[in-house]
């Protein structure tokens, strides 16, 4: 049995998976159940400076896959809308009742030392193991001055998480907006500051869809609406690419990243422990399918790890980061060729259909006498792109094999087709 | 269409409506759009070409899934205006369902497109027809035969801006949807509906109780209008050849059904209440069999002389009957009907057959079922009306035709089940009349023609 168990920044957890500061994590109903089901840590909802936010009815909305499940989750809701006093007591009590599982704090504050020095006393006290700078809330928040509006300006990054290394024990992790051009300025202005880790990605500027009849997008409030924060499978992607961009940059290379954004089942977090997340955080997918998803996620990662003999998440953590390079390192004379099993062909053409109108014409097709197609491959056609790959429904049939060129690694840099090319 | 019910049925009638509820219930939308979003969205799609009206079906899902239910409908409508009667009658299981690629993957399950374009066609809205007249061409043409052949033959022509008069010798037009599709496929007044929706685009007058050999005749139609088409449908019944096959309790199935179609109250129909023998092995003989469970009728016993295999009704079909509970013997060829002396039918003597070099030969075994009636599905024939002068020539008992469905007889076209086009299927007659009246068009109105696309867009 593979050891789940972390020490990420010295906050143990008996397995990787955190619920992310978001509604499942607003109090201590819900953070108990979530324990109770077997979740290693939770991050409290965002705590804020009394009088707490009021937030608007009608807050969520979703974009929807083809058979009608949740590929994309949008909201508006603000930081917690409950007293600083309740919420402190309820850490205390929950990490009382829990110790060996993660409790981490996220807080927003306004710009101002002395008011992130007075909330830090506050968190220290209540025994949590740790804070969480929510530096990237993008709808409500930032028209007030926090949130996205502190974690797209680096110079406030840093000037924040020193106050917080200053004036507190705990250590901080700092939560990075994506909605910015290049995500490693804040990381790197965070570590600056002295973060202990930073934690991406949060959500993304969204508007899921405008209702056609009411010509406005959802949710709706009143008729109107605004943008929200986007989560979700969808944005699996673009979190991936953001923390591999960390983990790769020299200047924070090693800095320990919690991992967030579409993450569902064990494959997800294993992806994001592989390009060098410590801890994963997942909400959306506990918001659609309740805190019991954990389990299985737990056991796909054990079972997997067994599979591979990683006996603990350390022994896999990262390994993705080498092979995880720029454009111009790619091999230019690595080549590969799609073949079609015919075997496995179900006829659909869809192969054709697409490298025929939007790619390279490397698809033949044959008309049989019994009405069906035979489909191939022009090999001096191919390029290798995996459009057909992609297109195909069928599991193996196209894949892409590799053609010796029968040459030697040669990047951009070193090809005689780049203007631009360093001479040796 | 509009699936609106406004008939007031009475309580009667609304007891047989629920004894024979839909084999096949819709899809919810919810199940439509998940339905919808397995449609591989194939190229050259081997669905279209296995559907006889030529419906784009991949277009038309993906409409669906797009929840534009009027575009998908309009598609459809397009290569076939009875699109609602057959999603509910095709054998899919022989026809696009079983082209799906789908199939060749390892779960075998088709797209379920009969149940696709059931939903486009029972939820799409139209203001009016979906389709407009093209301009007056000036052409009269005659159709004689209102079922889906006439009917699809009559739509195209009124679409492309022809002047059609319709003859129909029953009371209804509809032809067997009206009168001989099993009850449970199209039910209560569908058939009935589609007529109307069809009609609605205009240019079509139908003359009822009208019929070829008694109240016209194809000389003088030929004379009075531009063109004919002849889509008479069939009229006799296969016999079994045997002694009292004219008792009373010995029924032809097709009469039976059109009985009960058109029935309004369960009183006015003979069932049998402990055991009827149905003597047959299409989808006529698996329909009757069903309805006659449904009645009531405690044992029914459907015997046909060779094997399953053998059996015109699709594997399909042969399972309804079972899910019916209908008892299926084969290899069995009925020897005698056996009636007391009371003249009342007490049942059938069968001797068992076995194939020997190809041949069916009778065996040493036989036996006897117990029945009170005999229900004959072994075939329908066409009676063309020998009171007639001018007729085209028949080809194994059925109207022979040649290129885009022209008789032998110039300017007379034909469609249906009375050619020997196809096998009968509801949506081939769809075809044969829609290509007939695209040749018809074409024919008369060489250079003022409509192109078909055009009309179509309107």
């Amino acid at each position: 049995m593979a050891d789940l168990s972390i020490d990420f920044v010295g906050i143990k957890s008996p397995n990787p998976f955190w619920l992310a500061s978001a509604p499942p994590t607003d109090k201590a109903y819900n953070v108990e159940r979530a324990y109770e089901a077997g979740w290693g840590g939770v991050v409290w909802k965002t705590l804020g400076e009394d009088p707490a936010a009021v937030n608007v009815s009608s807050r969520y909305s979703a974009l929807y896959d083809h058979n009608g499940d949740v590929s994309g989750f949008n909201n508006i809701e603000l930081i917690t809308d409950r007293s600083l006093e309740i919420n402190l007591r309820e850490i205390t009590e929950v990490k009382k009742r829990w110790p060996d599982r993660a409790l981490v704090v996220s807080l927003m504050m306004p710009c101002e030392e002395q008011v992130w020095k007075r909330i830090l006393k506050l968190v220290e006290a209540t025994g949590a193991d740790g804070v969480e700078l929510n530096f990237g809330c993008p709808h409500g928040m930032p028209e007030r001055g926090m949130g996205a509006a502190v974690g797209q300006v680096p110079e406030y990054v840093e000037m924040v998480t020193r106050w917080c290394k200053q004036h507190s024990k705990m250590p901080v992790i700092v939560k990075l907006t994506p909605n910015i051009t290049d995500v490693r300025l804040p990381a790197r202005a965070a570590k600056s500051g002295g973060a202990d880790a930073v934690s991406l990605i949060n959500t993304i500027n969204s508007i899921t869809g405008i209702d056609l009849d009411a010509m406005s997008a959802r949710p709706m409030v009143d008729g109107k609406s605004t943008h929200g924060g986007y989560c979700g499978p969808a944005v699996k992607p673009i979190a991936l690419s953001m923390t591999s961009e960390i983990a790769r940059d020299p200047e924070t290379a090693g800095l320990p990243i919690s991992g967030i954004g579409g993450i569902g089942n064990w494959k997800d977090a294993a992806e994001f422990i592989a390009l060098g997340a410590g801890s994963v955080q997942v909400c959306t997918a506990a918001m659609i399918y309740g805190f019991n998803i954990v389990q299985e996620m737990k056991e796909g990662l054990s079972n997997w790890m067994d599979s591979k003999g990683y006996e603990n998440i350390n022994d896999f953590k990262g390994l993705a980061v080498p092979n995880t390079t720029d454009w111009k390192k790619l091999n230019m004379n690595y080549k590969v060729v799609a073949t079609i099993d015919e075997d496995k062909c179900i006829g659909c053409g869809r192969c054709y259909q697409a490298c025929e109108d939007t790619s390279h014409q490397a698809i033949t097709v044959t008309s049989n006498d019994d009405g069906t197609n035979t489909f191939g491959i022009i090999d001096d056609n191919c390029v290798g792109c995996n459009l057909c790959e992609i297109t195909c429904p069928v599991d193996d049939c196209i894949t892409m094999d590799e053609r010796s060129t029968g040459q030697p690694y040669m990047n951009w840099m070193e090809d005689v087709r780049n203007p631009h090319r360093e001479e040796a | 269409m509009n699936m609106d019910n406004s008939v007031n049925y009475s309580q009667q009638q609304l007891a047989l409506n629920q004894m024979f509820k839909d084999i096949n219930p819709a899809l919810s939308a919810r199940q439509a759009g998940i339905e919808s979003s397995r449609c591989y969205y194939c190229y050259d799609a081997p669905c279209i070409k296995a559907c006889p009206s030529k419906i784009n079906i991949p277009s038309f899902i993906a409409s669906i899934h797009a929840d534009d239910l009027t575009g998908a409908a309009k598609t459809i409508y397009k290569e076939n205006i009875m699109g609602g009667s057959c999603a509910r009658v095709c054998p899919t299981e022989i026809l696009c369902e079983q082209a799906c690629v789908r199939n060749k993957e390892e779960e075998k399950a088709p797209v379920k497109i009969g149940l696709l374009q059931r939903h486009a066609t029972d939820n799409a809205e139209f203001e009016g027809h979906p389709f407009a007249r093209a301009a007056s061409t000036g052409k009269k043409i005659a159709v004689v035969g209102a079922g889906p052949a006439g009917l699809s033959c009559a739509h195209r022509l009124s679409l492309l801006g022809n002047d059609v008069e319709v003859f129909e010798a029953e009371d209804k037009a509809g032809g067997l949807n009206e009168y001989g599709i099993a009850k449970y496929k199209l039910t209560e007044n569908f058939a009935q509906k589609e007529v109307d929706f069809i009609l609605s685009i205009g240019g079509i007058s139908v003359h009822y109780e009208t019929a070829l050999g008694r109240d016209i005749t194809l000389d003088k139609l030929k004379a009075d209008f531009d063109a004919v088409f002849l889509s008479i449908g069939l009229q006799d019944t296969s016999s079994l050849y045997l002694d009292n096959e004219d008792n009373e309790m010995v029924i032809n199935s097709v009469d039976y059904i059109k009985e009960l179609r058109q029935a309004t109250d369960l009183e006015q129909l003979t069932v049998p209440k402990d055991s009827a023998v149905v003597i047959g092995a299409g989808n006529t003989a698996i329909d009757i069999a069903c309805q006659l469970k449904r009645l009531g009728t405690e044992e029914v016993t459907l015997v046909y002389r060779r094997g399953e295999e053998q059996m015109s009704a699709t594997k399909h079909e042969q399972q309804i009957a079972k899910n019916h509970q209908v008892r299926i013997k084969t290899w069995s060829q009925p020897e005698s009907i056996d009636v007391d002396d009371n003249g009342k039918v007490t049942g059938m003597s069968f001797r068992k057959t076995y194939l020997e070099d190809g041949k069916l030969k009778g065996g040493d075994v036989q036996f006897d079922v117990a029945c009170s009636a005999i229900f004959k599905a072994v075939g329908q024939k066409m009676a063309y009306p020998d009171t007639e002068q001018l007729i085209p020539t028949i080809s194994n008992g059925k109207i022979a035709t040649f290129h885009n469905q022209l008789t032998s007889i110039d300017g007379v076209f034909a469609g249906g089940d009375c050619t020997g086009v196809g096998q009968d299927l509801t949506v081939e007659a769809v075809q044969q009349g829609k290509l007939a009246a695209i040749a018809i068009n074409e024919q008369l109105n060489v250079s003022t023609t409509t192109p078909l696309q055009t009309a179509l867009s309107a």
